[in-house]
């Protein structure tokens, strides 16, 4: 956390001279580490010279030291390559939640029909953090959901005198491909309709991840009130998700043009919307009703 | 239905491989696919054809050279472990 913080400093210092920087995400932790790059290798000598006097063998210490090099440089390529396939600071806008935008918005997935306003505000065409626009799409929740899920996936199966180890691995990875599935199929489909929005592949996911919110309840209602708890759970949660995810995609996919374009354009929008709605209540069955017998 | 994340992909080479097979002239130009039938003006909505039609033309040309590297890998690994 703190390195992050150090190198989001160090990149908003060179920001600053090019642009107006966009508002920190989070609060700067780095109090302690030096925020310039030349001050890396200071503390790794200034550890060595310490431990020196500490231990008085100087094998070890120059193991220590050495290690201690390697590390923070294996540290800095992993960085650097992370950098070049996902956008660390792209992706910090999905996890700046807090405690309130959480519950307000597992409260929006499970009753979602009293909601008036669904478009994401922008301050500036920078779109606003969860932590202060209710609508915006976030990680933090689907990532949650679904390590909740799989340990409740887990717990099924042990009432059910059906658990082993390697249970709990496969659920996970059939859950993940098809969430990696269902993101490529949204992909494919809204670059097939060309539909202009600024949904970006963790927009997608971050919307395919809501189910898990689903998916959790109904299991949970499943296992206390037993199948019939599961059907209605499952009824009412998919009505939930389909509603949620229809007005979602639709002001996020209309937002920045809302003349919509031609009808068979519109046509198109919907039946990718409808489509992807339809598909949830299938995948939260699919994925739910071995726990439940 | 299990999946693994092997499964994905060995799903997703078998499915790039069949897409890098499709051959311009002998397939795609009998079904009305080839990329120089059907393009159409500069008009503002390109329909879902073209862009099918463009995907996978792209597809095709991005993929060809990596796709060779990973299916001998693959091949290799096949024969060593089953």
């Amino acid at each position: 956390m703190a390195y992050h913080s150090g190198y989001g400093a160090h990149g908003s210092k060179h920001r600053a001279r090019a642009a107006p920087e966009p508002p920190p995400l989070f609060d700067d932790t780095s109090g302690g580490y030096p925020s310039q790059p030349g001050g890396y290798p200071a503390p790794g000598a200034e550890v060595a010279f310490n431990v020196n006097h500490l231990l008085g063998d100087p094998m070890a210490n120059v193991a220590m030291a050495y290690g201690s090099s390697i590390a923070s440089h294996g540290k800095d390529m992993v960085h650097k390559e992370l950098h070049r396939f996902v956008s660390v600071n792209k992706l910090k806008y999905f996890f700046a939640v807090d405690t309130a935008y959480v519950a307000k918005k597992l409260g929006l997935l499970v009753f979602p029909y009293t909601h008036q306003n669904w478009e994401v505000q922008y301050s500036r065409d920078v779109p606003l953090p969860p932590r202060q626009d209710l609508n915006a799409p976030d990680l933090y929740i689907p990532t949650m959901a679904f390590i909740t899920y799989v340990l409740l996936a887990g717990m099924a199966l042990g009432i059910q005198k059906r658990f082993s180890p390697e249970v709990l691995g496969l659920c996970a990875s059939t859950a993940l491909v098809w969430i990696v599935m269902e993101v490529l199929a949204l992909l494919l489909g809204i670059y097939l309709a060309t539909v202009r929005s600024d949904l970006s592949t963790f927009h997608l996911l971050a919307y395919s991840g809501y189910k898990y919110v689903g998916m959790i309840l109904s299991v949970l209602t499943g296992l206390v009130f037993g199948s019939d708890g599961y059907y209605v759970a499952l009824a009412w949660t998919s009505s939930a998700l389909m509603y949620f995810i229809v007005r979602s995609l639709r002001t996020a996919a209309l937002g920045p043009d809302n003349m919509g374009g031609p009808a068979p354009r519109q046509q198109l929008h919907l039946y990718l919307t409808l489509g992807a709605a339809a598909f949830q209540p299938l995948i939260i069955y699919w994925l739910t009703f071995h726990l439940v017998r | 239905m299990t999946f693994t994340l092997y499964s994905l992909l060995q799903a997703s080479l078998l499915c790039l491989n069949a897409t890098a097979l499709l051959h311009e002239e002998r397939y795609l130009k009998n079904i009305g696919w080839g990329t120089d039938q059907g393009i159409g003006g500069f008009g503002e909505k390109p329909g879902i054809k073209s862009q099918l039609m463009n995907l996978i033309r792209s597809v095709r040309t991005v993929v060809r050279m990596p796709l060779i590297i990973v299916k001998s890998i693959a091949i290799v690994l096949l024969l060593l472990f089953g």
